[in-house]
């Protein structure tokens, strides 16, 4: 009798559970609406979107063959490469985060202060994550098409090594997740567009030392211990395993580390909406 | 201070400051407690007419009150309004309503749901019309409609075939593929009130709805809403226009410093607060206390009120007072008779005009 009574406790327990983990999980209902309305919109803004595209491409042919010729090899995973191949990945996690970076914070903040855009969204049956969450799947779907064009054209320059590619563009993906994540947190905090200085002041030195123009072994410590903590390096060291085949262990620890920031992200923009326009 | 008149056989002469300072304070110590007892009767929590119910809905914004302590229940099909000055708490009571802003005391349910816990479920069976339009403008007027109704979780080819409805009922059937920037004010508005319906909302919030239109805009949109009304939807508006709250209300509160000061029908209203008529009298001067002195209208006046450019004789005969006024030694520049309106209601119920 008591043990039933007990299996019938645990069993409302873990019914509990389940409910209260849908009922996290249904917060999101809705996201893909926000993403509908963002495709809508974005037809009509079609230099701008293209704009992504040819960035990367334009650091390939500048970079890579002006001090390609310069560098000539680079020694990377007991490889040798040459020096398009080897920032080639690594603009490809840049373009992921420049994308992911400009959706969640420029473009976020318009529709936050000016356009008003989440105000009329709110008062409809989406709550405040399923808003967040739409916006951040619409910058990874972008970021998703930059990065499978880019891939091609590396494909057809002959700068992929390995198999390991194909997993590339889920890669850039994340990138953009764990940036879209931050960024559109970040941008919740800002003011005015005085602020976005601030975004330039962090993007611009991680796009240049996450150890996309040079190895890590370039660096004397303690500052390769510093860079191994930002989260772009994560991202470059990522996409060269992939397309470069240099692939180990070490790729966990990446996809963790965007996948958290990512989240976290999400979760605090969320929360942010709610506190910002839910008063 | 302009629109503010002080108030001649009434209590609360003195600094004008002081009529706030009085009203609020009593309330503050002993409202709360008589709300939430009346939270409890039966007749309005089992009735399933009674879409919105309030008691004691209260909303503070760190030390300023915003909405002190109302009571309201709306009725399925009734139009109801909130007329008050600005910053008499109507907006800020029609967002709790909405559910997009959390009360800061007392109880609120809608469809008899508790927006806390059912916000997305009463949502989705309200329609908002916000202050400002906040149209989306990266897309045309009709994809306005369509993303809302998506927004709604409503599959594509329901919100298509509302789209096109609506935008007929808006009278923007030719407009479907305009950016929605170049419509004028009562186009856009019109928009948003079409958006409002895409998820064919039993309740419409309407946040001041004609403020900022040209009067020929506002008959179109009055018109817009009467036919809404006349469908069963059930109408909650907030306005600063006496007219406009006389046009559309069946029922209405007034507001002032986030209470409840009066309730009823606009009728019922102008004959509990005011007399039958009002007589304005002009002068070529702005002093009018010695004018009003000087006048002897004896039994005729139930009340003078002194505006800042003119005085207003509330009376039960306009026709008597006018010819006394005009024979009396101070030549007036003007007298105008009319009939007591929501305005003089207002005056009467707060010692300040609503244009204030």
């Amino acid at each position: 009798m008591s043990a039933l009574a007990d299996a019938s406790a645990d069993q409302e327990q873990a019914a509990g559970w389940a409910y209260r983990l849908a009922a996290e999980f249904g917060q999101f209902r809705g996201a893909g609406s926000v993403v509908a309305r963002n495709g809508l919109a974005a037809r009509r803004g079609l230099p701008v979107l293209l704009s992504g595209f040819f960035e990367p491409l334009f650091y390939l042919l500048s970079l890579g063959t002006g001090i390609g010729v310069l560098v000539g090899g680079v020694e990377y995973g007991g490889k040798s490469f040459s020096y398009q191949e080897f920032i080639a990945p690594a603009l490809l996690a840049a373009s992921a985060m420049n994308g992911a970076v400009a959706d969640s914070t420029f473009n976020v903040f318009w529709k936050l202060k000016y356009a008003r855009v989440y105000d009329g969204m709110l008062a409809t049956p989406l709550g405040p994550r399923a808003v967040a969450a739409g916006e951040i799947c619409w910058a990874l779907l972008r970021g998703a098409g930059y990065a499978t064009a880019f891939l091609l054209i590396l494909l057809v320059a002959g700068y992929v090594q390995s198999w390991w590619a194909v997993l590339a563009v889920p890669a850039a993906t994340l990138v953009g997740l764990a940036f879209a994540g931050a960024g559109m947190a970040a941008t919740t905090f800002m003011r005015s567009w005085q602020d976005f200085d601030l975004v330039h002041l962090v993007v611009l030195p991680l796009l240049l030392l996450s150890t996309t123009f040079y190895p890590l072994s370039t660096y004397p410590q303690p500052f390769g211990v510093l860079v191994q903590l930002t989260p772009l390096y994560h991202g470059v060291e990522l996409e060269r395993a992939l397309v470069l085949g240099t692939m180990d262990a070490s790729a966990v620890v990446h996809v963790l580390y965007l996948l958290v920031l990512g989240t976290a992200g999400l979760l605090m923009a969320g929360r942010r909406l709610e506190r910002l326009l839910l008063s | 201070m302009i629109g503010r008149a002080s108030v001649p056989r009434s209590t609360t002469e003195g600094e004008p400051d002081d009529v706030t300072v009085r009203k609020r304070v009593p309330h503050r110590t002993d409202g709360g407690e008589a709300a939430r007892a009346r939270a409890h009767q039966p007749e309005t929590d089992s009735d399933p007419d009674v879409l919105i119910s309030a008691r004691g809905l209260t909303k503070e914004f760190g030390d300023f009150v915003a909405v002190d302590g109302i009571d309201i229940d709306v009725r399925r099909g009734e139009a109801f309004g909130f007329l008050g000055p600005n910053g008499a708490g109507k907006s800020s009571t029609m967002r709790m309503i909405g559910c997009v802003s959390p009360l800061t005391e007392g109880s609120l349910t809608l469809f008899g749901m508790d927006p806390e816990a059912d916000g997305p479920a009463i949502r989705g069976r309200l329609g908002v019309v916000p202050q400002k339009d906040l149209l989306d403008e990266e897309l045309t007027v009709r994809e306005n409609l369509l993303v809302y109704g998506r927004y709604f979780g409503l599959s594509r080819s329901v919100v298509a075939g509302r789209a096109d409805e609506l935008l007929r009922f808006a009278q923007l059937s030719d407009r479907a593929d305009s950016p929605v920037e170049p419509l004028s004010g009562g186009m856009k508005r019109r928009l948003t009130i079409a958006r409002a319906l895409i998820n064919a909302p039993e309740i419409l919030l309407l946040d001041e709805p004609t403020t900022g239109l040209d009067p020929q805009a506002r008959h179109v949109l009055w018109d817009r809403l009467y036919r809404l009304k006349q469908q069963g939807v059930t109408l909650v508006l907030t306005t600063h226009y006496m007219d406009e709250a006389e046009q559309l209300c069946d029922r209405l509160v007034v507001m002032d410093g986030g209470r409840i000061v009066a309730e009823g029908s606009p009728r019922e209203l102008i004959e509990r607060y005011s007399s039958r008529e009002v007589v304005e009298v002009r002068y070529p001067d702005f002093d009018l206390e010695p004018h009003r002195d000087q006048l002897d209208l004896g039994d005729l006046a139930e009340r003078v009120e002194v505006l800042p450019d003119r005085l207003l004789i509330y009376t039960h005969d306009g026709d008597a007072v006018s010819r006394i006024v005009d024979q009396s030694p101070d030549r007036p520049v003007s007298v105008l008779v009319r009939r007591s309106s929501l305005e003089d209601v207002f005056l009467q119920l707060t010692g300040r005009s609503l244009a204030g």
